[in-house]
């Protein structure tokens, strides 16, 4: 009986995300008394045993360069040889691309009932109930696990990194059945040098109100300032003042950072839909109707090109900034 | 070349979202209901393209729903597609939605099968993961572009902070997002042909849910914003460094 853990990497180094769901395992472990244990394919740079920090007592490691590349068909194979020998019964993904696309293979591969999306620990009083987000983010479900073994992928950023803890993991090598995977990935491209939206922790988001792509220098410079990652509301990508990749929304990316700053940005529905699920909410608009007013923590109405370029000075006076 | 795209009804993206029976219901009184848009906007029209380019491609739709889902079909239909097939069941956990498809797709020998990336009401995107398991298919999920290169494929991917170009030999299971195509609108014509298009009814396959929905909730109400003057901006930058100790 053990909860195991999915810590997923890339090029070698462990994602934040896998950090969330190491202490969401490892909580979820303590309460049933039962052991927490990760797993790890593919060769990682990184100190694996370290990990035990975040309360996972062991780390069963496939280090096969033939896992570096992840494939949803592979993994899950690798995956379920594992947790027949371990004998886990509670699976813990992150819901990240990754996990999106392994977890409902598992779960069909070991008849385990998933919730994707989880937001909170599961509660054990009356089985096993998990709530999740639904809706896009607009109300949650609490979904009722009825099978012996249990996946659950839990959503970036909706729980909080174990930075207390101490002690270091049993490194088990595990040697599994690797097959080929019919997936060749020929290229990857990867935005260099800046926070990747999905993982970021502080999100600058600029919308119509900022009249045209050549005034995202201060969207950028702010982001910059705060270490966030830039995005942009749907108009704004369609009209493609800024890529796709930036668009979040009910038809976009949806994000959960801690800090969300909308700039110019009224706040419709669907946008909300995207990033509800902020921890904090910051709108600068200069409409004081503006529904995204309702659904925010701060707000300053005002124009945005008068008001960030002094938000910027402020913040670089608190930053020790010059 | 035969496709395979799976359709869900969704809420309107603008519904006001309600629960009733105690929490334990979506009030879908009312409720104006869509193609999911990762569906239309993104699997099928692409599809479509597909079909515009090579015109002996045969697109079949398959949707999992009561009666009450086949306005949303006809209107999938009216965009594209030969033929749809409806799967004639109530409610289910997304095991048991993907396990229907899969029923279906196992009798049609499909060299592709499209999916959304996820449905905007219960956001499980699971059904293209689960389908290709039960297909025992490789599976690309959260795909931005799609070329068909004879029996093979070029797919683009997302993945944290970029992307990926893969190449997967056909049948696959690939799920769809924004990139894939641009969204259309039926036209009249398409209107028209819709109504006498084959929409075959079947019933479904037994399987037992997984898992089950106890009950909803809505998010506790936001206590409400603290606006601070256009002229003040340092206030907000304090209120954000000690107060809600955001950065």
């Amino acid at each position: 009986m053990s909860v195991l853990i999915f810590i997923d990497q890339s090029e070698g180094h462990i994602k934040k995300a896998s950090l969330e769901v190491l202490s969401y395992g490892a909580d979820i472990a303590e309460k049933s008394g039962i052991a927490a244990e990760g797993i790890i394919l593919g060769n990682v740079s990184e100190d694996i045993a370290a990990l035990g920090k975040y309360g996972v007592k062991k780390i069963y490691h496939v280090d096969n360069a033939a896992l570096n590349h992840f494939d949803a068909q592979v993994f899950t194979n690798a995956i379920a040889e594992v947790v027949q020998r371990s004998g886990a019964k509670v699976i813990v993904f992150s819901n990240n691309v990754d996990g999106k696309s392994v977890a409902p293979r598992l779960s069909v591969k070991l008849k385990a009932g998933l919730v994707s999306g989880a937001v909170a620990l599961p509660d054990t009083s009356n089985g096993f109930i998990v709530k999740k987000t639904v809706f896009s983010g607009k109300a949650f479900a609490n979904i009722a696990l009825n099978t012996d073994i249990k996946i659950i992928a839990l959503n970036p950023n909706s729980f909080s990194v174990n930075t207390g803890g101490e002690g270091s993991a049993e490194v088990v090598k595990t040697d599994v059945k690797v097959e080929e995977a019919k997936v060749k990935v020929t290229s990857v491209n990867k935005v260099k040098g800046e926070v990747p939206l999905s993982e970021a922790d502080i999100v600058v988001s600029g919308g119509r109100g900022l009249k045209g792509p050549e005034n995202w220098g201060m969207i950028e410079e702010l982001a910059t300032l705060l270490g966030a990652a830039t995005a942009c509301s749907r108009p704004v990508a369609d009209t493609h003042w800024r890529p796709h990749h930036e668009h979040v929304g009910q038809t976009g990316l949806a994000i959960a950072p801690n800090l969300y700053i909308a700039i110019g940005i009224s706040g419709a529905i669907q946008h909300l839909a995207g990033v509800n699920r902020s921890k904090i909410i910051v709108v600068i608009n200069k409409d004081p109707e503006a529904p995204f007013f309702k659904a925010a923590d701060y707000g300053i109405v005002g124009d945005a090109f008068e008001v960030v370029p002094r938000l910027i000075e402020e913040i670089k006076k608190v930053k020790g900034v010059a | 070349m035969k496709i395979l795209v799976c359709i869900s009804k969704a809420p309107d993206t603008t519904t006001k979202i309600a629960f009733t029976d105690n929490n334990t219901k979506f009030a879908a009184d009312g409720v104006q209901w869509i193609i999911n848009p990762y569906d239309e906007w993104y699997a099928l029209v692409r599809a479509i393209e597909l079909k515009e380019k090579d015109p002996s491609t045969i697109i079949h739709l398959v949707t999992v729903g009561e009666a009450d889902a086949e306005p949303v079909i006809r209107k999938a239909l009216a965009l594209g597609g030969d033929e749809a097939i409806r799967v004639n069941a109530g409610s289910g956990d997304s095991y048991y939605i993907a396990s229907q498809i899969a029923a279906i797709a196992g009798q049609g020998a499909y060299d592709l099968i499209f999916t959304g990336k996820e449905t905007i009401d219960y956001n499980g995107s699971s059904i293209g993961g689960m389908v290709s398991e039960l297909l025992n298919l490789p599976y690309v999920s959260l795909a931005i572009k799609f070329e068909l290169n004879g029996a093979s494929a070029a797919i683009t991917r997302e993945i944290e902070g970029g992307e990926e170009v893969c190449e997967v030999g056909l049948p696959v299971v690939v799920s769809c997002q924004k990139g894939m195509a641009e969204a259309r609108i039926p036209n009249m014509r398409g209107i028209m042909a819709a109504r006498t298009k084959p929409l075959k009814v079947v019933e479904p396959a037994a399987v037992d849910s997984l898992t089950s929905i106890v009950s909803f909730e809505l998010p506790p109400a936001k206590a409400g914003v603290k606006l601070v003057p256009a002229d003040n901006p340092a206030e907000l930058v304090r209120l954000l460094h000690e107060e809600a100790k955001a950065f």
